[in-house]
């Protein structure tokens, strides 16, 4: 598949912040890519320079083939964009909501009225065609944010943290709906700091941390580079967690273990803080205790991982494409 | 040309959902003038050979063109800081020519109505003057000035707050001094001619010439005119000045 979003060396100051200090990546079309990082990393001020929201300090992206600097406004016709912050016309109805957006994207009578019962049908909120906006939850905002996004049938579409702040079961209901739009065709760019959103929804994950990149890749490659299995327990007074590449390593750790334990499957979050920690002690904000990755052999001293101290010197992972 | 209509429907649904609340806040304050001026300084007064009366109508609709028509930018500070809505015009393929003709169409449409609403008040009123189409000609100009001035300014300020700064800095003095609730002429000499490069001063003039049936003039016009196509010209123009 061609690469529909192109990003080189993107950056963005504001006045005091350096908010991003030049990223470079690709997504490919109909890929789902997940933009992970905390609070304040550059997820928005990247989302919002690359839809135009924003002029970016330097660097170059291009959507579909158009740059985001170019002056004509064909380019702005590719993307759908799901801003974090709710923005509908409250004292509107939801069909108004969608067929102002209908008229603003050039989308004839008789198109925007097919495609508002489509979307609406689409996201489950037909019956709620003629309320006023201000009568919705907050998932059901969310939900005609989506629709309205995608009206205009963009190539791309962007949301930015379109869980953050709902219920986990309303939470699951938009990832089918986010599951379900990508298998349809559209390229998806998902922002958001909960990582088990981007291990689930994913094909490929992108840690941001402080404005940059640490580091691309899918989730199962993430995964595997830490381990298949892992192992909690509460070690000299410590959370402690140890990782195996197979079950019957795990296991046989676990013969010895005197303690409580919990064993369970290496998740993205294992991954995570296997990054943080190692940056932690380069910046040398931390001190890194010298503990390894499970790669395999015995188990023992050497192969535990504190949370939020650690470092690996295992195998490196995997960084895939461009950062 | 559709898409700056879709920006004026957007803005002619809003006003449409509170319409009565946006009659009564229009009719107060050419209320209160008039019951205050008017009727307060009593029929006897004479302004020019005309009762006061006469004199002060067509002064509160150049007044009330030019708050109304300017009041746009409230409605446009709403959208950018509070409903976050501009943005979806700013990722919209709006071009910013399309944008602000809609929110100046959205502007000059609000003038009207106060407009109507302040000559039905002096119409029970009992003044009669003659509204023709030199009248109407210099109320779309000016509040085609005012909604374009607007417009530019709700793209520069940074917050609601700076917005009211200025109406109270620009439009207020001007609602008082530009030809509105006593004759310019009647002022020194020196205050005159500053006053004669405030545009509400010939949109008064000319409002006031026509609704007494005289010819009005041209060069009041020919100001309005020209000041209202520069900050129609300088609103497109700083429309990408709301990106940060
Ligand atoms: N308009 C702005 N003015 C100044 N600083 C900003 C502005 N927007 C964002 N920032 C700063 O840029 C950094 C990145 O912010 P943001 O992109 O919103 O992060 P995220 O979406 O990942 O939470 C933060 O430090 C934030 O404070
Ligand atoms: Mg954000």
């Amino acid at each position: 598949m061609p690469d529909i979003i192109k990003i080189d060396n993107l950056k963005k100051n504001y006045k005091k912040i350096q908010a991003l200090k030049g990223v470079s990546f690709n997504v490919a079309e109909g890929e789902l890519f997940a933009y992970l990082g905390p609070n304040g990393s550059g997820k928005t001020t990247t989302i919002r320079i690359l839809t135009g929201l924003t002029k970016s300090s330097g660097g170059e992206a291009f959507l579909n083939g158009h740059n985001i600097n170019g002056k004509g406004i064909e380019g702005k016709k590719q993307f759908g964009l799901v801003t974090q912050i709710i923005n509908l016309d409250n004292e509107l109805t939801i069909n108004e909501n969608l067929d102002l957006h209908g008229r603003l994207y050039g989308m004839k009578k008789t198109d925007r009225q097919a495609v508002i019962e489509v979307m609406l049908e689409n996201v489950g909120l037909l019956e709620r065609k003629n309320s006023l906006v201000k009568e919705l939850s907050g998932g059901m905002k969310r939900r005609l944010m989506i629709a309205r996004a995608l009206m205009h049938s963009p190539g791309i579409l962007f949301l930015d943290e379109p869980t953050a702040g709902l219920d986990p079961e309303i939470r699951r209901k938009l990832w089918s709906l986010i599951k379900k739009i990508q298998q349809q065709g559209t390229t998806i760019f998902l922002t958001t700091h909960y990582i088990e959103e981007a291990e689930f929804l994913a094909d490929r994950v992108c840690f941001l941390e402080q404005g940059e990149i640490s580091a691309i890749d899918s989730p199962a490659n993430f995964i595997n580079s830490v381990g298949a299995w892992a192992i909690d327990l509460f070690h000299e007074a410590e959370f402690v967690t140890r990782y195996f590449k197979t079950i019957e390593e795990a296991d046989s750790f676990t013969s010895h273990a005197q303690d409580g334990y919990t064993k369970r499957r290496v998740n993205l979050e294992d991954a995570f803080i296997n990054r943080t920690g190692r940056r932690m002690k380069e910046n040398g904000t931390a001190e890194g205790r010298p503990a390894r990755m499970a790669s395999g052999h015995s188990h023992g001293q050497g192969n535990s991982n504190v949370h939020g101290h650690s470092s690996h010197s295992g195998h490196e992972n995997s960084n895939g494409g461009g950062c | 040309m559709s898409k700056c209509f879709a920006v004026y429907l957007r803005e002619l649904i809003i006003l449409k959902r509170k319409f009565w609340r946006q009659i009564a806040s229009m009719s107060v304050s050419p209320l209160l003038y008039l019951i205050a001026f008017g009727f307060g300084l009593g029929n006897d007064l004479n302004v020019g050979g005309r009762p006061y009366l006469e004199f002060l109508i067509p002064g509160l609709i150049a007044m009330g063109s030019m708050v109304y028509s300017f009041g746009i930018a409230t409605e446009i500070n709403v959208a950018r800081f509070y409903w976050k809505i501009f943005e979806e015009f700013q990722a919209a393929p709006v071009p910013n020519i399309a944008y602000v003709s809609g929110e100046v169409l959205a502007g000059i449409t609000r003038a009207l109505i106060s407009v109507i609403i302040i000559l039905i008040i002096g119409f029970i009123s009992g003044v009669n003057l003659s509204y023709g189409p030199g009248f109407w000609v210099a109320v779309l100009l000016n509040s085609f000035l005012f909604s374009s001035l607007a417009v530019g300014l709700a793209m520069i300020v940074k917050s609601h707050a700076d917005q009211s700064l200025l109406s109270s800095f620009l439009i207020t003095p001007m609602s008082f001094l530009g030809g509105t609730f006593f004759p310019v002429d009647k002022m020194p000499v020196v205050v005159q001619k500053i006053l004669y490069f405030i545009p509400l001063t010939h949109a008064s003039n000319a409002i006031r010439a026509s609704a007494y049936g005289e010819k009005a003039s041209g060069i009041s016009y020919l100001v309005l005119v020209v000041i209202g196509i520069v900050c129609f010209i300088f609103a497109v123009n700083v429309v990408n000045k709301a990106r940060d």
